[in-house]
């Protein structure tokens, strides 16, 4: 340091810099989740929902007098990788963050998005994510605990006397919703005849289907993600096991479809009501469709989470966290959604979740 | 019982391909004393060029799976064993008489290096391929007490079968066997005796690359999920299956893979699947504390 002068001059500049930037700078929307890896499906529909939304936004002539810009972060879902991007994402400026995907990535990167006062607009179902108090922490989508009774109560009336397991991946979200259910059955008389758990990444579930096999289990509920979900499915079917399955809200996807085979018919699965038959999101859905995009899964939830950031900041006045927070915390946002408020935790109001059934290649509402 | 059996059958079908991956692994340690740890990631190659080349074939409107499969094989095994050429010319050969340490630090940077290059140019993301061939036979069923063995199964362990009698044949009677096992007794005075040392080191390289090209085939077809990272833990396996049998030994290498599949489809029937990986390394950890040459390895003399 012979010329501290020097340096100061130098950060003096780069601060000017910075500050000239801020003048003319874009409202800067993160979306974070897994764009690559096992999940990337996932990550995909979140980026295709904020990308679409930031466009129709600023066509419609921006927020508060400024644009909005995507920047996206990648965690493979990986709690490490979570943070580290979220520290990315708060060096960036983000204005507020979509993400992430995994609750075991978003429950760790929302405690740095929290102490850098950023909000967080999330799509996770672990109830931890908002249990935890953090005032920064918005949800859009159902939580666990009451998608595995919706789906634990939908087992007890179908499957009655029936043998039934219960089988997670150790994941915040699949471990979570497995014990919930487990927990559901043992108390409607239809306790699991097998309650087990499996590594994820795992490619080979074929000691589980002889268990299940060699229990007479004719029912599996599966908590933990598509891809896993897949390889049980087929291994099933391969090791000759009639089986009825029923798994969470990452069942919509297409490389599920792929990945099992025939074997995916009947696959039950618990999931939002389905927005893209709401009556609110039929313009943004044919916008997707004719960009041949189809908005399933969690596209159009991104895409309202997006639409309801833009509205609080309008009725913020200001990019101020305090504002901002109230605004969202308080307000009543029209999405493709319908209307979304949060309750006092930052869970939405709507109800939650509905069965599923996959049948020829298509999912449909079990009536 | 029936689980027993059930749970004996998908353990010999994952140690068949893991002995598949384990006699490269024995081959190169025969022959250069070094472990190749590049070798997982040709199975992995494997298997994406079999994906790659069921998407092509299917394009084309070839639709008779025999047909498909002989043609896949084949392009997978031509072109595993032109990366195990190449990895041998570009990372080994240019290192061999320097330290000991120094291919193996190459093997570790030919293995990041093809994994990273697929993940460039295949995408993170899991590849799916839908079942190709579906359906099996059952025993003692229908109901609980069934056994089921799928004709993937049935495939995997007579592809084996028949790559093994192959391979001992090649070993014990013909020239290139000779010359192969000539170099892994004393390469030096082969090389005095006019034998090719360098051909033949790579055509060892080449054989057991295209045989990991094999067990990539046979795996995308078994499990039909693959990624760019399945060679890491399918390599470690197929590593302590050698060591287990015995490293520099053949029909050991190919007992290990046996013992290691079995090992592991019962113990996570019976005991746990999550751990069923610590069983595994646990059964690597003591072969090397007590028995460090293997079931069937001849402990190393050290000449004076």
């Amino acid at each position: 340091m012979q010329h501290p002068h020097r340096l100061a001059v130098a950060s003096l500049a780069m601060a000017g810099l910075f500050a000239a930037a801020g003048v003319r700078a874009d409202i800067l929307i993160g979306v974070a989740g897994p764009m690559s890896g096992q999940y990337a499906s996932g990550g995909e529909q979140m980026r295709n929902g904020v990308e679409a939304a930031a466009a129709a936004i600023n066509a419609a002539g921006g927020v508060l007098g400024q644009k909005l810009k995507v920047e996206v972060g990648d965690d493979v879902c990986d709690p490490k990788q979570a943070v580290a991007v979220a520290n990315a994402m708060v060096n960036k400026k983000a204005s507020a963050i979509v993400g992430h995907y995994c609750s075991s990535s978003t429950i760790p990167a929302s405690e740095v998005y929290n102490e850098a006062q950023t909000p967080i607009i999330t799509i996770s179902t672990n109830g931890k994510v908002t249990d935890r108090g953090l005032k920064n922490v918005f949800r859009l989508t159902g939580r666990d605990d009451q998608e595995g009774v919706v789906a634990a109560d939908y087992l007890v009336r179908t499957f009655a006397g029936r043998k039934v397991a219960v089988v997670d991946d150790k994941s915040a979200f699949g471990k979570g919703q497995a014990d919930i259910v487990a927990r559901y059955l043992s108390d409607h008389k239809l306790a699991p005849a097998l309650r087990e758990s499996v590594t994820a990444g795992e490619k080979d579930y074929t000691a589980l289907i002889s268990k299940l096999k060699a229990g007479g289990v004719d029912v599996l509920f599966y908590g933990g993600y598509y891809t896993e979900l897949g390889l049980i499915l087929r291994q099933a079917a391969q090791g000759g096991l009639k089986l009825q399955v029923m798994s969470g809200n990452t069942s919509t996807s297409a490389e599920l479809a792929t990945a099992a085979g025939p074997a995916l018919e009947g696959l039950l699965f618990t999931f939002y009501p389905d927005p893209r038959k709401a009556p609110a999101s039929a313009e943004v859905v044919k916008q997707f469709r004719d960009k041949k995009i189809e908005p399933e899964g969690y596209v159009l939830f991104c895409y309202a989470a997006v639409q309801v950031y833009a509205q609080a900041l309008q009725k913020a006045g200001s990019q101020k966290y305090a504002d901002v927070q109230k605004a969202l915390a308080g307000g009543s946002f029209a999405t493709v959604l319908g209307k979304v408020e949060f309750d006092a935790k930052g869970d939405p109001r709507n109800p939650g979740f509905v069965v599923y059934q996959w049948k020829g290649g298509q999912y449909d509402v079990v009536k | 019982m029936s689980q027993f059996l059930q749970q004996a059958i998908n353990g010999l079908t994952l140690g068949s391909l893991y002995g598949l991956i384990a006699i490269g692994y024995t081959m190169v340690y025969g022959i250069l004393g070094m472990i190749n740890f590049a070798h997982g990631d040709l199975y992995m190659l494997g298997a994406f060029v079999s994906l790659t080349a069921f998407a092509i074939l299917a394009a084309a409107g070839i639709t008779s799976l025999p047909l498909a499969l002989l043609l896949v094989l084949l392009v997978a095994v031509v072109f595993t064993a032109g990366y195990g050429w190449a990895v041998e010319r570009i990372a080994y050969r240019p290192l061999r008489g320097s330290t000991k340490l120094a291919p193996l630090i190459s093997a570790i940077g030919a293995s990041i290096f093809i994994q990273n290059a697929v993940q460039l140019l295949q995408g993170a993301r899991i590849k799916q391929l839908p079942p190709m061939l579906p359906g099996g036979f059952e025993f003692f069923g229908p109901g609980p007490g069934s056994v089921t063995v799928s004709h993937v199964q049935v495939l995997i362990v007579a592809a084996t079968a028949v790559l093994l009698a192959g391979f001992t044949w090649m070993i014990t009677r013909t020239s290139f066997g000779r010359q192969q096992r000539a170099c892994e007794q004393d390469a030096g005075m082969t090389r005095m005796l006019g034998i090719n040392v360098d051909r033949t080191i790579s055509l060892t390289f080449m054989i057991g690359a295209g045989m990991a090209g094999v067990a990539g085939l046979l795996v995308t077809l078994y499990y039909g999920v693959i990624d760019f990272y399945i060679g890491f833990l399918a390599g470690v396996k197929a590593f302590t299956a050698a060591v287990l049998g015995g490293i520099g030994s053949l029909p050991g290498a190919m007992l290990g893979g046996l013992l290691i599949g079995l090992i592991e489809a019962f113990y996570a029937s019976y005991f746990s699947a999550e751990y069923k990986d610590v069983a595994v390394f646990g059964i690597l950890i003591l072969v090397l504390v007590l028995r460090p040459s293997g079931l069937l390895g001849r402990p190393e003399v050290e000449k004076v």
